[in-house]
């Protein structure tokens, strides 16, 4: 487990707060909780299968990390390292991160995807990617806070309608 | 794309004014740092006044100072006060926009469009603070021009 101070708590010098660990089977109640809240939508077994998939055994290559604040969970992040994804060299990708909202503000998610990053360079890739809709501003923006910038990619999609 | 010069200028001035949040920047500072007339930016310091991203002091070591949230406000926030810039279709329509061929065209600008407006609109100018730091960091000559950010 890692502990961290929050960037702006860290700039006041104050002692740290939030940590950072792997994810547990006892999390997932929290986890669920939190991505309802935000979303809007239960949904149980993604998540599940979601901690089956990134939460068990000891992969190096897949990350699913929480945050505690006060021995609570109030934040997670998830991201692999992908080899060849688009044709592109191995690099990590983040694709999930969010943050209680009565928690936010106070750079839980800034602790974590430096977490994220740390784990990705253990990892021995040296790019992190990620994939938004363009109308997330909050994310988006969050992301662009962190020195994230639009990538080599375009994303294109088409109506298989008939 | 480029942006006009009067945008150009209104991003320029609310950068530097909020890389110094405590003090009250000179219009003249401005106007000599970007090479521009002190009339052409009172204009432009007038519409972001206007708008309430920055209030105007009067008297010695008046000036202006930001009035925003650096944290919320975007670059897309401060474009769209002195450009019409990625205004709905329906708002630009020109006769050849009704054809099949100005349909197509408008359906490509209008991807280019909305990717133009998620970045611009997700770029705040606390995170332009952070860019421009950067930037003068990596390059000594841009350090000697840096922001003081900070009051520093």
């Amino acid at each position: 487990m890692t502990t961290h101070r929050s960037g702006s708590e860290a700039s006041r010098g104050q002692p740290a707060r939030v940590s950072v660990r792997k994810v547990r089977r006892t999390d997932l109640e929290r986890i669920v909780a939190i991505d309802t809240k935000v979303t809007g939508i239960a949904k149980d077994d993604y998540w599940h299968a979601i901690f089956h998939r990134y939460g068990r055994g000891n992969r190096p290559e897949r990350h699913f990390l929480v945050a505690e604040f006060a021995g609570q969970v109030v934040g997670f992040v998830i991201g692999e390292v992908r080899d060849w994804e688009f044709g592109e060299p191995p690099c990590g990708w983040v694709f999930a991160i969010d943050v209680q909202p009565e928690h936010r503000l106070h750079g839980v998610a800034s602790v974590l995807l430096r977490a994220l990053c740390d784990a990705m360079r253990r990892s021995g890739v040296r790019k992190l990617r990620t994939i938004l809709a363009r109308d997330d501003m909050l994310i988006l923006s969050f992301f662009r806070s962190q020195g994230m910038r639009t990538g080599p990619f375009v994303p294109l999609e088409m109506d298989l309608d008939d | 794309m480029r942006l006009q010069k009067n945008t150009s200028l209104a991003l320029y001035s609310v950068i530097e004014f909020a890389a110094k949040p405590d003090r009250h920047v000179p219009a003249a500072e401005i106007a000599e740092k970007y090479g521009v007339s002190p009339h052409h930016l009172a204009k432009v310091l007038s519409e972001l006044a206007r708008s309430g991203i920055v209030e105007s002091v009067r008297g010695v070591g008046g000036g202006y100072r930001f009035a925003g949230n650096a944290r919320r406000l975007t670059l897309l926030d401060v474009i769209q006060l002195f450009e019409d810039f990625a205004a709905p279709a329906s708002e630009r329509r020109e006769p050849g926009d009704l054809t099949p061929v100005g349909a197509a065209l408008g359906s490509v600008l209008g991807e280019i469009d909305e990717h133009a407006k998620a970045i611009l609109g997700s770029v705040t100018i606390a995170t332009m603070l952070g860019m421009v730091e950067r930037a003068a960091g990596s390059d000594p000559e841009m350090a000697a021009k840096r922001l003081q950010v900070g009051g520093q």
